[in-house]
């Protein structure tokens, strides 16, 4: 595997998140943990692959790895390991770390032996995400030193060092990404790979064990450790200045990518401005920045989302007594609202050195384009599941959705999707609206989330006796990320046998009395399954289990088996329009003559329109490869 | 290398748009060229439009700005007009033929317009390369190597810092041994689909 090659000074092409893992990698990383969310996952998934990669050939892999039940027990797990003298990394979305947030905020107070690294990957714009939080809070919340990479280079890079700087100040730090850190190749130069240290040893000690008493000692600690941190952020290789055109007296403070956008736009603006190029953004290096504002009239601050830096250097301003310009979001030049890019920032320098900006009037279709939103895939089980908890009650219910392929349910025809927070979230608001309002309500949630955070809301309904229907998915996969395994598979993320958990069961445990179990692939049967669960004073799961038809078709073809394909009886067809109107199967399509068709190329062969076509006039075609 | 190149590369999910994009990357490695490329995963990737940026030589980030794309290749005719706002005159337009109609349009939503319309409206904008790519992957063997035959006809156009054989080389360097001929037949179809 090239991201395993031990070959000192060799250039190769990687995506940012296998930066990380690579930088972690070269660090001797003995323990990784996550739980999967876009834009993070590729880290977690290279560990996967890696570890999958040994365990296939019966050899044990140099770290061990893990997809957790959530990001809360993903960072427990190893901040256990970094706390017994092991490094460490977990890595989440910006949202995960709100699920981790309780055992974060005071890991911070107790800190740690081996180092430890919490990747946090942002999401500017929330291309996949339901907030664009800036999680550079967090670090000044809980008092995390934190780092903050612009290229694939420097992530691989920061994160090998952090595992350092992490253990001179005995505390887990924050690697602060945003997906276009994230999902971007760039050319990375390997470093040679440390021995991992594999065993740890837990000194026991009553500083770990967080009382009252104990936590008033901490904190000052924790005050103490931060004050070493600005030490090693004045001396770090990642904060720097550079210096482009002619001496100024104009700067720039940017970090992360903005950082890219900034000096590009610098050169190509021929531009004599210095920019202070933030790598390490807690503790800000006060003296380096002290320094800069002194050497400048004017300072421009770049950074996407919140003025964390800006209201800093404001302030480092205010303590000196520098009457200097400062440019950023407060004077209107840079919006606190999603990422930027080369456009924003060209024109925002332009408009402060008043020059013409170079950037064109855009060119624009004069055609109306097609929109093309995420759908579910042609043979999703979770549509069918849908038209069943439909057809149980056409009228009159409200669906509390969840995060998933299956919030795909919100578009057109099936429109059932109501409401969404976050993860498991579904199941919570459903039992307050049933408490609020007269309607029936049925909830929706993927089996990844279930255990997640799907189960204490299942508990809170049966211990108040809410009237809800509450649906599991299960497609037994963590498809939406990119079909990471999860407890209830029968396999971990290093390709070992794990022990199963049913769904069904532990819902049992609950104390729920009325379970479904049913097969979304009978629709008629799944059909009568709502309409008991709705019929039932008092909470009920159903759980309806069909694989994702990605995987199984994946499976279909590796062991050979044929996938069918449907077709349309021209003859039988009587243009009703449920299977495209109301099923919505997006293999399916009008041709030029009105007649209904279906798509062979996209077709994936679950049979399910067959199932829903009134005047049976769709039928099994033939085999496809 | 001296300046930059911006290249973007569209199409929909699901037609390796990525893998076309990666390739690219791999080969600009090769050759010492520096690189950057920009990627679409997760929640916006499932059936949707895709767009990845490639950007070569002097460059910080992959993003590309308004107006200075020096290529846009598409997998898809109405993709290049998502993505004309990248475009200029000098920009070289480079697209397969056959539309991929959006379920939007099957539930009344939207309209796919014709595609001699959107070929006319291209012209109109830049200098526009129609191929047939979904034949020219048919004939080579497999209708997934469409990305293969696009680059092949990117390659022709003869605006990349390296050379044709260095992309040719990534791309088998890449691919499981028994597709070795399917994806050479789909790059030289490519490459021969673009007169110029």
């Amino acid at each position: 595997m090239e991201i395993l090659e031990d070959k000192f000074g060799k250039q190769i092409l990687l995506l940012g998140n296998e930066a990380i893992t690579r930088g972690a990698i070269e660090a001797g990383v003995d323990v990784a943990t996550t739980y999967p969310g876009t834009p993070s996952s590729e880290i977690a998934d290279t560990f996967s692959i890696i570890a999958k990669y040994f365990t296939k050939q019966k050899k044990i892999p140099s770290f061990y790895f893990e997809y957790s039940t959530n990001e809360k027990v993903a960072l427990e797990v190893a901040a256990a390991a970094s706390i017994s003298g092991l490094r460490s990394l977990t890595c989440m979305k910006h949202v995960g770390l709100n699920v981790a947030s309780d055992t974060f905020m005071t890991y911070m107070y107790i800190g740690t032996r081996g180092g430890h690294i919490i990747v946090t990957a942002d999401d500017p714009s929330c291309h996949s995400s339901q907030n664009e939080q800036d999680n550079r809070y967090y670090a000044i919340f809980g008092g995390a030193p934190m780092l903050e990479p612009s290229t694939p280079q420097e992530a691989k890079e920061m994160t090998r060092i952090g595992f350092d700087i992490s253990e001179e100040l005995k505390s887990p730090i924050i690697l602060r990404t945003t997906t276009r850190l994230n999902h971007v190749r760039g050319p990375i130069i390997l470093e040679k790979i440390k021995k991992p240290r594999k065993k740890g040893h837990f000194e026991k000690n009553p500083m770990w064990v967080t009382t009252p008493a104990i936590a008033r000692a901490r904190h000052p600690e924790l005050l103490k450790m931060l004050e070493k941190a600005e030490k090693i952020s004045e001396k770090s290789e990642f904060n720097k200045i550079v210096k482009i055109g002619k001496q100024s007296d104009w700067g720039i403070i940017t970090s992360g990518v903005s950082y890219n956008y900034v000096k590009e736009a610098v050169e190509d603006l021929k531009l004599d401005v210095k920019i202070l190029k933030l790598g390490m953004t807690n503790p800000l290096p006060k003296k380096m920045c002290s320094n800069f504002i002194k050497s400048c009239k004017n300072i421009i601050i770049v950074e996407e989302l919140e003025p964390i830096l800006e209201n800093q250097i404001k302030q480092m301003a205010y303590e000196l007594g520098c009457k200097i310009n400062i440019f950023g979001k407060s004077t209107g030049h840079f919006s606190r609202l999603f990422e930027y890019n080369p456009d924003i920032v060209i024109n925002a320098l332009c408009k402060i050195f008043k020059k013409k900006s170079p950037i064109q009037k855009p060119k624009e279709s004069k055609i109306k384009l097609p929109s093309r939103p995420p759908a579910l895939c042609p043979g999703c089980p979770h549509r069918a599941t849908y038209y069943a908890a439909k057809k149980a009650q056409p009228e009159g219910v409200i669906y509390p959705t969840d995060i998933g392929c299956y919030t795909l349910g919100r578009a057109k025809p099936l429109e059932m999707a109501d409401l969404l927070l976050c993860m498991g979230s579904n199941a919570g608001t459903a039992c307050g609206l049933s408490v609020a309002t007269d309607s029936k309500i049925i909830s929706f949630m993927g089996d990844s989330t279930f255990f997640h955070s799907g189960i204490p809301p299942i508990i809170d309904a049966v211990h108040h006796n809410h009237d809800v229907v509450i649906t599991v998915l299960d497609n037994r996969t963590t498809a939406m990320t990119g079909h990471q395994p999860h407890p209830g598979t029968d396999f971990d993320g290093m390709g070992r046998r794990a022990k199963k958990i049913l769904i069904e069961d532990v819902v049992k445990g609950c104390g729920v009395k009325h379970i479904e179990v049913t097969d979304p692939d009978n629709i008629k049967e799944t059909t009568k399954a709502f309409k008991r669960a709705l019929e039932y004073k008092g909470p009920s799961v159903v759980v309806s289990k069909s694989p994702c038809i990605i995987l199984e078709n994946r499976d279909k073809r590796k062991s050979g088996e044929k996938i069918p394909v449907y077709e349309i009886d021209q003859e039988k067809c009587k243009r009703c329009k449920t299977c495209i109107g109301r099923f919505g199967c997006p293999a399916l399509y009008f041709g030029d003559d009105e007649s209904v068709n279906i798509d062979p190329q996209q077709c994936n062969g679950c049979g399910h329109c067959a199932l829903i076509c009134p005047f049976g006039a769709i039928h099994k075609k033939e085999v496809k490869k | 290398m001296k300046g930059k190149i911006s290249i973007v590369l569209a199409g929909v999910g699901g037609q390796g748009v990525i893998t076309a994009a990666n390739i690219l990357g791999k080969a600009a490695v090769k050759a010492k060229v520096n690189v950057f490329v920009s990627e679409v995963h997760g929640m916006a990737q499932r059936g949707g439009a895709v767009n990845c940026t490639v950007r070569l030589g002097n460059v910080s980030g992959p993003l590309v700005p308004t107006g200075t794309a020096d290529a846009i290749i598409s997998l898809e005719p109405s993709e290049v007009l998502r993505n004309i706002f990248l475009s200029n005159e000098k920009t070289i337009i480079i697209t397969d033929i056959t539309p991929v109609i959006p379920f939007t349009v099957s539930t009344g939503e939207d309209e796919y317009p014709d595609v001699e319309d959107i070929f006319k409206e291209i012209s109109s904008y830049s200098k526009l390369f129609k191929i047939d790519a979904t034949k020219i992957a048919e004939n080579a063997g497999a209708i997934i190597t469409k990305n293969i035959v696009m680059l092949g006809a990117l390659a022709a156009v003869n605006i990349l810092p390296f050379d044709k054989e260095i992309i040719l080389n990534t791309i088998l360097d890449n691919v499981p041994s028994k597709f070795r001929d399917i994806n050479k037949k789909a790059f030289e179809g490519g490459l021969k689909a673009v007169n110029i």
